[in-house]
């Protein structure tokens, strides 16, 4: 790139801007980066021009879609559009998805080895929820009640720390440290005990139609808890399921809920909570979230997927989770029974199994989390 | 732009283009597709850590042993894990031979001088002597007859905690440390980084910012047959082939844990080492636990078809 060496470099800057369109983050100096990589790789050959992006450009796996796309768009003109930058999973493998009436999966070119994108049918509600349109009074009085909710869950950590009180084993690095300051000799023994440390606490909450009297509340109580806790992470649940940590992580409750509500697709559409609670298993649970975790269901258990596959799921997550608490709102009605199928079937796999229609009774949950 | 990185040649191993990085793996043991080897030969040339992210049992680590392996830098391995801190990641001072040392130098003193030994004994303490180097320091600052840079590998970061992520950003944005009683070390020649994460959680964007990032896919077949002759030599081809048909189409059927390439090399020694030379399904049934982990994995790949899947894999054999 001698001769062209400007016009390339422009070229190559305007493809990170269009990556930034598509929704990538791109600092500056990544691209000054990129530059560099493309100077030591050549720009006469597409693989080349595409690794250098892929490997400098992209940080995130997710995200290898997005960029592979823009950079068909951008250097052929092949792709024509762009997709939003949603941090989602999609549900199901190959299975079929019956009951829902939709039709088959339709495998795109998405990277991921172990997930088929899916597309949805057009009876799938894809909406985008509007905070704007809820009755205020009942938004604010939520708020104000939730605002100072703190979930914690401690638990006994291994890194150990210098016991005040003289309790927990003798750490003789320390002690010698010590005695160094009094010419060797040993005055005080140093003992150390095992830190308390917030165990990670994980919210699935269902969003699908049955629901809808409740998730707003409960998405309310989500971004309290995101944002109280440095180890909470917060899911959505319908048809699929959709990461909300990252938008409800805002402190402006406004602007968190709005971004989450434009990150969920599939609001009071249907539910599947087993292929919702299977594809938090195998993408986040197993790997390691969900392992010595506090992890809270909040639905009503109306499941129109297989109430097999939602057991088995929850005794899977049951098996390496700390505690799993079950938040059902209907709980509290008069005489409610357990009877909805995916209700009966999670519930021998639920170590707590709680109420969640009311302000009140999400601050009993606050306190169930923290046993 | 020749190909001229040589493999004879360990003091240099300056790579020309990503082709070159290629075949010096595959010379010391390891098959690289060309985004990875586009990966490696830019964290070379732009002297960038290199962050691995995919499945475990992709060969993430096997990576930096390839590196290693090749280039002759030494392989410092720090494995990350919940509660690591800078004293088991970088240094600390080996406070029993520091009180020795004082007390040895008391009683040298005794009658002498006095006070002016002891006060020399004193500023000794804190010299290199007593500083035990944990391994990012060796990586950075070991200069002893050095023949090329360290391979540093940082496995696992994502097991660590965040505050640590928070150090490890520092460290790797100049590669120096600072030792407050020695002054700061800083690398004559940066070190090659590699980090490897199993997404257990999502490491922050500014350490991934830092890095090139690579995500390690699961090699298509006949890389995988390659990669399987390569590791495990006694396997015949007829059997490498069929194996890796097989487990190709286990991580098809959506089990729990998908075997990796590792679970597929187990595999081939398992069954070589049984003597057989090709697949049947008694002997799948048999070996299945070298390649599934979990019980009801096991009992789903048991309960499938086993005579299709051992069939399909005779066709490619």
């Amino acid at each position: 790139m001698a001769e062209g060496a400007e016009s390339s470099t422009r070229l190559l800057v305007a493809f990170a801007r269009a990556l930034r369109g598509a929704g990538l983050i791109v600092p500056v100096d990544s691209v000054v980066h990129y530059l560099r990589a493309v100077e030591a790789l050549g720009i006469d050959r597409r693989d080349p021009v595409y690794w250098a992006g892929r490997t400098v450009l992209v940080h995130r796996h997710e995200d290898a879609g997005i960029y592979d796309r823009t950079f068909d768009a951008f250097w052929w003109g092949r792709t024509p559009w762009p997709e939003l930058p949603v941090e989602t999973a999609e549900l199901s493998r190959n299975e079929e998805l019956d009951g829902l009436g939709v039709g088959p999966a339709v495998p795109t070119d998405a990277p991921a080895p172990p997930v088929t994108r899916v597309s949805y049918s057009a009876q799938e509600r894809l909406r985008y929820k509007d905070f704007a349109s809820c009755t205020p009074q009942e938004l604010d009085e939520i708020a104000r009640l939730m605002r100072d909710v703190r979930l914690r869950a401690l638990r006994r950590s291994r890194r150990m720390r210098r016991s005040t009180r003289n309790h927990g084993r003798h750490d003789a690095r320390s002690t010698v440290r010590r005695s160094l300051r009094t010419g060797g000799e040993v005055v005080r023994l140093v003992r150390r005990e095992p830190k308390s440390r917030p165990r990670r606490i994980v919210l699935l909450c269902d969003v699908s139609g049955s629901m809808e009297p409740y998730s707003r509340m409960l998405l309310r109580f989500l971004h309290v808890a995101v944002v109280g806790h440095g180890r909470v992470e917060a899911f959505a649940v319908g048809t699929r399921l959709t990461r909300l940590t990252r938008q409800l992580s805002s402190r402006d409750p406004d602007a968190a809920l709005a971004s989450a509500a434009a990150e969920v697709l599939d609001w009071s559409g249907g539910t599947r909570l087993g292929e919702g609670i299977g594809t938090f298993n195998d993408r986040f649970g197993m790997p390691g979230m969900a392992r010595g975790a506090v992890v809270v269901v909040l639905s009503d258990g109306w499941d129109r997927g297989d109430p097999a596959r939602l057991a088995e799921e929850m005794a899977r997550l049951h098996r390496a989770a700390y505690r799993t608490v079950w938040v059902n709102p209907l709980k509290a009605s008069e005489g409610y029974q357990p009877l909805a199928r995916g209700m009966a079937a999670a519930l021998p796999h639920v170590d707590q199994f709680v109420e969640g229609h009311s302000a009140a009774s999400l601050e009993a949950l606050v306190h169930v989390i923290a046993q | 732009m020749g190909p001229k990185a040589s493999t004879s040649d360990p003091q240099k191993a300056q790579p020309a283009a990503p082709e070159d990085v290629r075949r010096a793996l595959e010379a010391h043991g390891y098959l690289a597709d060309e985004g990875l080897a586009t990966a490696v030969f830019l964290a070379m040339v732009l002297q960038r850590p290199l962050f691995l992210e995919g499945e475990p049992g992709g060969g993430k680590t096997e990576v930096a042993n390839a590196l290693s392996r090749w280039t002759g830098g030494e392989l410092v391995r720090l494995q990350c894990y919940e509660g690591i801190d800078v004293s088991q990641a970088v240094y600390e001072w080996d406070f029993s031979r520091q009180l020795l040392h004082l007390r040895a130098a008391e009683l040298g003193q005794g009658g002498r001088d006095g006070s002016g030994g002891l006060r020399a004994a004193e500023d000794e303490l804190f010299s290199e002597r007593f500083l035990v180097r944990r391994p990012l320091l060796r990586a950075i600052a070991d200069s002893s007859g050095i023949v090329a840079p360290p391979v540093l590998i940082i496995d696992e970061v994502d097991r660590a905690d965040d505050e640590f992520e928070a150090f490890l950003l520092e460290i790797l944005a100049d590669y120096s440390v600072t030792v407050p009683e020695l002054g700061t070390f800083r690398a004559a020649e940066p070190p090659l980084v590699v980090l490897t994460s199993n997404r257990t959680r999502d490491v922050h964007d500014a350490l991934k910012r830092r890095c090139l990032y690579h995500w390690v896919e699961h090699p298509d077949f006949e890389r995988e047959v390659a990669i399987v002759r390569l590791k495990a030599p006694e396997v015949g081809e007829r059997l490498a082939r069929q194996v890796t048909a097989a487990v190709q189409a286990i991580r098809g059927m959506g089990l729990y844990k998908a075997p990796g390439v590792a679970e597929t090399i187990d595999w081939a020694h398992a069954l070589a080492a049984l003597g057989s030379s090709s697949l049947d399904e008694t002997i799948v049934a048999r070996t299945l636990g070298s390649v599934l982990k979990y019980r009801e994995d096991v009992e789903r790949v048991l309960g499938s078809d086993l005579g299709a899947l051992v069939g399909d894999a005779g066709l490619r054999g």
